[in-house]
């Protein structure tokens, strides 16, 4: 949206990165300080820091940087955005980089390749009841998606109900109808968005 | 004062003590909070990593919900609503409290953005102007409307002899879209108001440090080392209690403490207790009130020392395990020999 009032810059796929964001994330001014990667609280995890990703969008590398895990480990913190001398809206662009992944199905070969499911149980409770219902969440996404580690995600899920921290039965807003509808209309204002 | 209340799920249950203690103290201090009617999720990070318009529209809803619900009525018909300021949304939750800032903030800059998402809550027959609320954390209503000298006047209890490691997460601070009330990387407002509660506040150099948020669920390899950061430092600076103000850091240092001890062989025994919660002690409350008892971690040792005693059953802590990982892959910092107690 941002970049068509600006002079196209950048390869094609910095384009699409820029044009997939909804607010523009000043990605142009990106000048490779490496602020970003250095406050990165999960930097160390990443097969690239967000500095060097920024390099390869620009170059144009389109499926390294949709395979890599590093918007997977992003946590969302958004210390490095906060910290950034050019204000680049780097957690947005990591979303943006989460969505173009998924749309690619790269994402179910990265190293953090349960994320997308994670996300996608979370938004199905949400769309069913309009809040969050926890027990629901972790029960389905641990059977359906990492059955072998049931087991390890178990004892806490006791904790959680013998403490009272768990809900046994979903909390389903009043006008269920109403947010599903402008969920569905937000839904093609989506798919609208990606096919230009 | 009268403000929105915004709780978001996890106040609802697993972060229950948050919302009772909120509610208790709030109580206390005369502020009034009104919860948003039917309110839905606000999308967590979930929204944004899969379908960018439907988390738009999802905090849209909760926004346009809150601005009709509040709206101010004007007193006189003679007086333009438009000078009365806008109407408070207060949220406790920092990821409930980013996305609502964060949204509002954004709908402001873009007419497009804002456009489209009124295209959506069109569907469900509302809409939303944006900068028709002001979006506020539960921290910054306490210390800077109710104030410090109120909350100090009703201290009844003082937490003396309390070690206190003050930890703010990431989000309540940073990225500060409707304006910052505290240091985005070295915040002390939660410093001050634990030490007007009488409580000893000791250094916590990684206070501003993200727990991991959701990571817990999708790389335990990653989101363990965050957590052995924060809770190494504060055990270093020899802290009885880490008190947070978001029900996902409470979630992760607390529920998942004991596979921090188990991954590295480490011993960590620390409770985590929301904010409210010693606000709640230190005016005199009943701790039963106040949510206290439902941590993984026992926090009746720690409070042992203020004189307040849990009724209720809690586990004993996990003892020293083999080490599974090296537990010093980056240095951190430690409390120097000066301040030793």
């Amino acid at each position: 949206m941002g970049a068509s009032k600006k002079p196209a810059r950048g390869s094609v796929f910095f384009r699409e990165v820029v044009g997939a964001t909804a607010v523009d994330p000043h990605l142009e001014a990106c000048l490779q300080c490496g602020t970003c990667g250095g406050s990165c609280p999960s930097g160390n995890d990443m097969e690239h820091t967000p500095r060097t990703l920024f390099a390869m969008i620009a170059a144009g590398m389109r499926e390294t940087v949709l395979r890599s895990n590093t918007p997977w480990y992003c946590v969302s913190c958004y210390y490095c955005m906060e910290r950034c001398p050019q204000e680049v809206h780097i957690t947005d662009v990591m979303y943006t980089l989460k969505r173009l992944a998924i749309k690619e199905g790269f994402s179910r070969q990265s190293s953090a390749a349960q994320a997308p499911a994670f996300s996608e149980t979370f938004m199905e409770h949400v769309e069913r009841y309009g809040r969050s219902f926890e027990l629901g969440l972790i029960t389905r996404y641990f059977l359906r998606h990492r059955p072998l580690d049931t087991v390890k995600i178990a004892p806490i899920g006791a904790g959680m109900l013998r403490r009272k921290r768990f809900d046994l039965t979903p909390r389903k807003i009043r006008q269920i109808e109403q947010l599903q509808a402008i969920l569905a209309r937000a839904d093609e204002l989506e798919r609208n968005a990606y096919r230009v | 004062m009268q403000y929105g209340y915004y709780p978001g799920c996890s106040l609802e249950r697993n972060a229950g003590a948050y919302h009772e203690s909120t509610m208790a103290v709030a109580g206390v201090l005369g502020l009034q909070f009104t919860e948003v009617d039917d309110w839905n999720c606000c999308g967590a990070t979930e929204f944004f990593s899969v379908n960018q318009m439907q988390a738009y529209a999802l905090t849209g809803r909760n926004l346009a919900l809150a601005a009709d619900q509040f709206a101010p009525k004007p007193a006189l018909p003679v007086i333009p609503v438009e000078v009365a300021e806008p109407p408070q949304l207060v949220a406790p939750c920092s990821a409930c409290y980013l996305n609502l800032s964060k949204v509002d903030r954004y709908l402001a800059s873009s007419p497009e953005l804002a456009a489209k998402v009124n295209t959506a809550l069109d569907a469900g027959g509302l809409h939303y102007d944006p900068g028709s609320l002001r979006v506020r954390h539960l921290l910054d209503v306490m210390v800077n409307d109710a104030g410090y000298d109120a909350i100090a006047a009703r201290v009844q209890r003082a937490l003396t002899g309390l070690r206190v490691a003050p930890y703010y997460g990431c989000l309540v601070v940073r990225p500060g879209f409707q304006g910052q009330f505290d240091d985005p990387e070295y915040p002390t407002t939660l410093d001050k108001l634990m030490r007007v509660l009488g409580a000893k506040v000791v250094d916590f150099p990684l206070k501003a440090h993200c727990c991991g948020g959701h990571m817990t669920q999708i790389s335990e390899e990653v989101a363990l080392e965050l957590l052995r950061r924060l809770l190494k430092n504060a055990a270093d600076y020899q802290a009885d209690v880490i008190v947070t103000l978001c029900p996902m850091c409470q979630l992760n240092l607390d529920v998942f403490q004991r596979a921090v001890n188990r991954r590295f062989g480490t011993n960590f025994n620390l409770p985590v207790l929301f904010f409210t919660q010693l606000m709640g002690l230190a005016f005199g409350l009943a701790p039963e009130r106040l949510g206290i008892g439902k941590e993984f971690v026992a926090s009746r040792p720690a409070l042992a020392k203020i004189g307040t005693s849990v009724e209720v059953e809690q586990e004993r802590a996990v003892g020293k395990r083999a080490k599974q990982r090296n537990d010093q892959s980056l240095p951190m910092p430690y409390m120097p020999e000066e301040e030793e107690r």
